[in-house]
């Protein structure tokens, strides 16, 4: 298939997912042999108690934003987090794929805080362009760079699973996407090599590690070599954010998937004049914003992974 | 409103201190020395401007946006209704583009 197909197969099945939760329910997508194949609505998905480990993906709160798309990113944030607090089955830890804050104060960083740790879980962070703009840029790294590497890379293990956060939001070039950088991407060679091949792997960043939309910068110019790196591995999951929307292709063992934001949604690619925030009726907001459930049973070399709105 | 008097002001008075004298033509206060930007695209994205000039950027999006020209100037981060200026006192060509989305791109040209 070329990137076109992939790019028509992407918006296509996006679509379908937002019909579905305009409908007022989620799908569950699980892959088995690099196809998706959706297991049915959220509410039967969750009914079914998941076997294995299961992890949250929060992405984009944009703590301190007020504009008209959602005068009140924080109390959207609230009920993400108030949502994942009642869930069934705790999730082992969480994900957030960056733009924690919407213009790196230290007050925005603090009201972040104070509302996601109310999950009571371990949260992994990677930073988002909106979380490297204070003049020193030090408050990120100071919060949650401890024991990483660079611009704030690590890997880690849970569950059987390697995890690998990246840093595609910094030191970037005039007229380019997002980029990981020489450094990053030899310690990521590094950090691959010697892992087996049968152990699942999941790779989040920021901005999309595939190129969604490089009219808008909707991609990262040298993602195409971290998926070098995981090639050979039975199963690879790229989760990220950025682009506020539900959005999946599946390309061999590789599943792409970016999650919705917790602030305010943006455009499908192209349909509007810029990437900025959409402003919606206030009715269809909550449909928009929301969480992402991953649950990993071990030996199925399957990730199944649930959007769930703020409301249905 | 006000951040666009204020603007227009500035320009008006820097413009008046730093120009020599002889040079300070007439035509000079017609050039538009501003730039917008909308939609994450810089208006306009090539702009000719005098030795000695000075050009203000407005970010009118409700995403914040930068403006740097790798070793000549770099904005702080503009919110929304932010500026930034920039006076230029040497000629030639000045490629700028924002940091947090680097497919925005503008030049200035300096004669």
């Amino acid at each position: 298939m070329s990137d076109h197909d992939h790019h028509e197969d992407g918006v296509s099945r996006r679509r379908v997912l937002e019909c579905m939760t305009w409908a007022g329910t989620g799908v569950l997508w699980t892959i088995t042999g690099g196809v998706p194949h959706s297991l049915g609505i959220v509410d039967s998905a969750l009914a079914a108690e998941p076997a294995g480990m299961t992890f949250l993906q929060i992405s984009d709160s944009h703590v301190g934003f007020d504009k008209p798309a959602n005068p009140n990113a924080i109390g959207t944030l609230e009920e993400a987090i108030n949502k994942i607090n009642a869930m069934p089955k705790k999730p082992s830890f969480m994900i957030h794929t960056g733009d924690i804050t919407h213009l790196s104060k230290v007050k925005e960083f603090d009201d972040a805080d104070r509302i996601i740790s109310q999950a009571k879980l371990d949260v992994h962070y990677v930073p988002g362009e909106h979380d490297i703009i204070d003049e020193e840029v030090k408050l990120y790294k100071e919060r949650y760079g401890r024991g990483t590497k660079g611009g704030g890379w690590y890997s880690f293990d849970a569950g059987g699973v390697h995890f690998v956060g990246l840093v595609n939001v910094a030191n970037l070039k005039g007229g380019g996407l997002g980029s990981l950088g020489d450094d990053q991407l030899e310690w990521l060679e590094d950090d691959l090599k010697g892992k087996s091949k049968s152990t699942p792997v999941v790779l989040f960043a920021h901005i999309p590690l595939w190129t969604v939309y490089p009219q808008w910068g909707w991609g990262t110019e040298d993602g195409a070599r971290a998926l070098e790196y995981v090639k050979g591995f039975g199963s690879v999951t790229v989760l990220n954010g950025h682009i506020h929307q539900v959005m999946q292709k599946v390309e061999g063992n590789v599943t792409f998937h970016t999650a919705r934001s917790t602030a305010f949604p943006q455009p499908a690619p192209g349909t509007a004049p810029s990437p900025g925030p959409m402003k919606v009726e206030d009715a269809k907001l909550r449909s928009l914003l929301g969480v992402a459930s991953i649950n990993f049973k071990q030996g199925d070399q399957r990730l199944a992974i649930i959007d769930t709105p703020l409301q249905g | 409103m006000n951040s666009i008097n204020r603007r227009d002001f500035g320009i008006a008075v820097v413009a008046t201190m730093l120009l020599p004298v002889g040079t300070a033509r007439a035509e000079d206060s017609a050039v538009p020395l501003a730039v917008h930007i909308d939609n994450f695209v810089f208006e306009p994205a090539q702009l000719t401007v005098k030795v000695g000039q000075t050009v203000t950027w407005t970010n009118r999006d409700d995403i914040p946006h930068t403006v740097v020209c790798a070793g000549k100037f770099r904005s702080k981060t503009m919110d929304t209704d932010g500026t930034f200026t920039f006076t230029f006192t040497a000629p030639g060509d000045y490629k700028y583009f924002c940091s947090l989305h680097p497919h925005m791109t503008g030049a200035v040209k300096v004669e």
